[in-house]
């Protein structure tokens, strides 16, 4: 029978990863802990040191230093070190040196990688290498069935009525009317399944398993309503070049694909093959109050007054959203989406108010609402682009007038102005498209440190009403100038560098870099903003065509421009960041105070920071690499 | 264990020529030979730590028991604990922890420090059938204990009282070497001008002043380690564990 040695265990108990240990097993991991104390500034490991034991503070503090001496981590009571050489089975590279008088617990490595091997949820806690810890979130949200996380294929009911192109209209109504269905797929009997799944091309042009839908409303608008003869093909009144979705998207993705096309019905496929089809009324009938459902109430609204009661609504969607477990690009593009929505139907006002525009324009959203990344403590970055017969004396009264309509309404919506003053109210960001080339052009080849902060901003632009073809114009400018330019590229990454993540956490506090430490930390400045500015280089140099920092990412990771390994760590240090500010803000909102990105430890749990401090870390360490990447003079 | 003032001890220690300067090396040899319980002849046979061993070189064992009062001769023990240490590394896996079936009555006052109560040494060995196992244990290693007159003159009674012999072994009391540090800061004449009172050396109080967690007593095991973590503490402050020779702190 184990001795039982009861502070250690009481000790363990009140601390993760132990805590999650059954009781037993933990007494008897006490009974064989060794105890040593260390007088401050002592050391504890040094480099190069072979060492067989993990070590877990007990009381007092320490510092963790790199080889080069450059401070790495300072670690208080209930945290650990050592594991890394443990599990590699290597010397200390990483020296650690008593901060305060410091007692500490140590654990032989048998019995560490007895507990590391056989418990999963030890492992993943302690684990801080492979940082797979930062995917676990997700992982345990596996069994949630909300709709939000849940894949298409679980709305489908029934099989779809599919039918030849070579159909008439009639016969289709008569199938339509026996299977008791509103839509029908028509499918190309003739192009075999197969060929649909060689390589994809850019374009539009490949071979689609199903060429066109028709619905009930097609035959009363298109057949009927135009008086045209029975026999009529299904060919000529169907919709084609068709938005589809995978049976294994999730829902919330078709959701957004609906909205963004403007269509209520998307066929789902599954190898290539149609095996269903869903409607907005699917989705519609299970969620309420989603954002499909504020985007409704948003084009609803009949004056700027009923917009802005639709703040509360927003707030809501997002609170559920987070309840439901959605991850962070799923509630940044339906904010996004939301956000958009509102400036559309802000501008449908304006040009009912003001009358039909003098000149084609495109309204541009920039930032986080161009990348879908939005959330609901958030500014309004926006512009005007507008056509080149453009002459200020006549016009510019017109798009003045517009712009502050917009942006007035935008303020009164939830979303303050920019403090930048980057917003198509002010007359330097309502141009028309030729100087918007220019400016470009200039920022591009001649960049200057004023120019390189509009680039952060303006290179994240979306066309969200108007001419959204110029919009599309300018990014691809963007994308055919920016990858050439190394220089340019240099300038970006030295930008980028200037928001630092901070250290990590020691007891209450936030630690900077220099060894400082503050009692907060804005999330979004020191966190997500940073990781964005730094695959916003990346995909650059790589003329990587999304908006959004994820697709940007996986287009930087096929370009294998990164060392192997660290996009992913990347792409989990942002998730894990932009989902603790979520919680943060929804958190902020179900205690009725006013939302922010400012985050006190304390309010961390003890997961929450130490998964923090390992994407900060990761930041960090991709910034080190961004820096050497693109110094000035290196050939890309 | 019990804290406790010198004075309160009700007998006289039998071992007062040992100490400091014992050459415990002879000691042993003599007393191996005079023993006749074959337990105790095996514990000196194990010799013991030369006096001029590094610090950080001496094998220990920290001890403490908890006791039915404070009277070796009327009381007795109820629980042993002792873990195996060094000035770097205190072995949990080498800890012992007794309940003991006292051959005096279990007194109230005394269950509520200790909490250990009638039902639990109902079952419990007395102290004749742990006595080889503990003697194994403090072979070859010197004793380390908080206050060690209490572990001292227990052990002994016992000892006396079962096999009819007594023990004897290089101690250090971690008390002890508290008040050496802090008798200089009595002294100051500044110090009693502000009115500073001279520094508790009990366990806890002492463990503080190292900045030491809080641990709860009475627990003969917790004790030891406690009493174990504070000679690390100690020796980490005032000593060089390479070059200082274990006779500097033994007693």
């Amino acid at each position: 029978m184990a001795i039982e040695q009861v502070e250690v265990t009481d000790f363990f108990q009140r601390h993760k990863p132990f805590s999650d240990i059954p009781q037993q097993e933990l007494s008897h991991l006490a009974s064989r802990v060794e105890i040593a104390y260390f007088k401050a500034g002592s050391p504890i490991l040094t480099f190069g040191q072979d060492n067989q034991h993990w070590f877990v503070i007990r009381s007092g503090a320490v510092e963790v230093f790199r080889r080069d001496g450059e401070l790495y981590n300072r670690l208080g009571e209930g945290n650990f070190f050592g594991e890394l050489g443990l599990m590699r089975n290597r010397p200390v590279r990483f020296p650690v040196v008593a901060l305060e008088d410091t007692l500490v617990y140590l654990i032989d490595a048998g019995t560490f990688n007895h507990l590391f091997d056989n418990d999963e949820q030890f492992a993943d806690y302690v684990e801080i290498e492979d940082r797979s810890r930062l995917r676990d979130p997700s992982r345990d949200k596996k069994d949630n069935d909300s709709l939000l996380t849940a894949k298409v294929e679980k709305l489908i009911g029934q099989l779809p009525l599919i039918l030849p192109p070579n159909t008439s209209v009639q016969e289709a109504a008569l199938r339509m009317t026996e299977e008791g269905v509103s839509s029908v797929l028509i499918s190309n009997e003739q192009a075999p399944v197969n060929q649909v799944s060689t390589e994809n091309t850019d374009d539009d042009t490949e071979d689609e398993p199903v060429i066109g839908i028709v619905t009930d409303v097609d035959i009363r608008s298109r057949f009927v309503a135009q008086g045209l003869d029975l026999s009529t093909s299904v060919t000529d009144i169907m919709t084609s070049q068709l938005n589809t979705v995978q049976s294994n998207q999730y829902v919330f993705e078709a959701m957004m694909l609906m909205l963004k096309h403007k269509v209520m019905h998307l066929p789902v496929l599954k190898n290539s093959r149609p095996i269903g089809l869903i409607s907005h009324q699917d989705i519609l009938r299970y969620e309420s109050q989603n954002s499909l459902f504020v985007v409704k109430s948003i084009f609803s609204a009949q004056n700027v007054d009923e917009l802005a009661t639709l703040k509360e609504e927003v707030h809501a969607c997002f609170s559920r959203m987070v309840d439901e477990d959605a991850n962070s690009q799923m509630i940044g593009s339906a904010m996004a989406v939301i956000g958009r929505s509102f400036k559309q139907r802000l501008l449908e006002l304006a040009e009912e108010k003001y009358g039909p525009p003098p000149i084609p324009y495109c309204f541009l959203a920039l930032g986080s609402m161009a990348r879908d990344e939005q959330l609901i403590v958030t500014d309004q970055d926006n512009a005007l682009v507008l056509d080149n017969r453009f002459e200020p004396k006549v016009h510019d009264e017109y798009f003045s007038r517009l712009a502050n309509f917009v942006c007035d309404g935008l303020d009164r919506c939830g979303y303050t102005y920019c403090k930048g003053g980057i917003m198509a109210t002010n007359k330097k960001w309502r141009q028309p498209l030729n100087v918007w080339e220019q400016y470009f052009t200039q920022w591009i080849e001649k960049p200057t440190p004023e120019t390189l902060l509009n680039s952060a901003i303006f290179f994240d632009l979306d066309g969200v009403w108007g001419k959204k073809a110029w919009a599309e114009k300018l990014n691809r400018l963007i994308r055919q100038k920016a990858y050439k330019n190394s220089r340019f590229l240099a300038c970006m990454a030295r930008n980028a560098l200037l928001r630092t993540p901070p250290l990590g956490f020691f007891k209450d506090f936030v630690m900077e870099t220099d060894g400082r430490q503050t009692n907060s930390i804005n999330m979004k400045r020191r966190g997500t903003a940073p990781i964005a500015d730094l695959i916003r280089v990346h995909a650059l140099s790589v003329g990587a065509k999304g908006r959004n920092s994820f697709s940007r990412l996986s287009d930087v990771i096929d370009a294998k421009i990164l060392p192997p390994g660290r996009g992913a760590d990347l792409r989990d240090a942002l998730e894990f960041i932009a989902m603790v500010r979520i919680r943060h803000q929804a958190f902020d909102l179900e205690m009725n105070r006013v939302p922010d990105n400012d985050i006190e430890p304390e309010y961390l749990s003890d997961f929450e920071r130490k998964n923090l401090r390992d994407a900060f870390q990761i930041l960090s360490d991709a910034q080190k690499y961004m820096k050497y990447r693109y110094q000035p003079g290196r050939h890309l | 264990m019990f804290y406790l003032d010198k004075s309160t001890l009700q007998d006289k220690p039998d071992l007062r020529r040992l100490g400091k300067g014992t050459d415990w090396g002879g000691e042993y040899a003599k007393r191996q030979k005079n023993a006749r319980y074959p337990g105790l002849k095996r514990f000196y046979a194990q010799g013991a730590v030369s006096g001029d061993t590094p610090i950080g070189e001496a094998p220990l064992v920290a001890l403490d028991f908890e006791t039915t009062g404070l009277n070796p001769k009327t009381d007795s023990i109820v629980s042993i604990g002792l873990v195996a240490m060094t000035a770097q590394r205190i072995r949990c896996a080498q800890a012992q922890h007794w309940i003991i079936k006292p051959d005096t009555e279990l007194k109230s006052n005394s269950v509520v420090i200790h909490g250990i109560t009638h039902s639990d040494v109902a079952d419990a060995p007395s102290f004749n059938r742990v006595l080889d196992e503990l003697l194994e244990h403090l072979q070859g290693k010197v004793v380390v204990a908080h206050h060690k007159d209490i572990e001292t003159r227990f052990l002994n009674s016992a000892m006396k009282h079962y096999i009819g012999e007594e023990i004897v072994f290089p101690c250090i009391d971690t008390m002890a070497l508290e008040a050496r540090f802090s008798r200089t800061l009595k002294r100051t004449f500044l110090r009693s001008l502000l009115g500073q009172k001279t520094p508790s050396i009990r366990l806890t109080d002492c463990r503080t002043r190292y900045h030491l967690p809080y641990y709860r007593q009475h627990n003969a095991l917790t004790d030891a380690t406690a009493c174990a973590e504070l000679l690390q503490a100690q020796i980490a402050t005032h000593y060089s564990d390479e070059a200082t020779p274990i006779s500097a702190i033994w007693c």
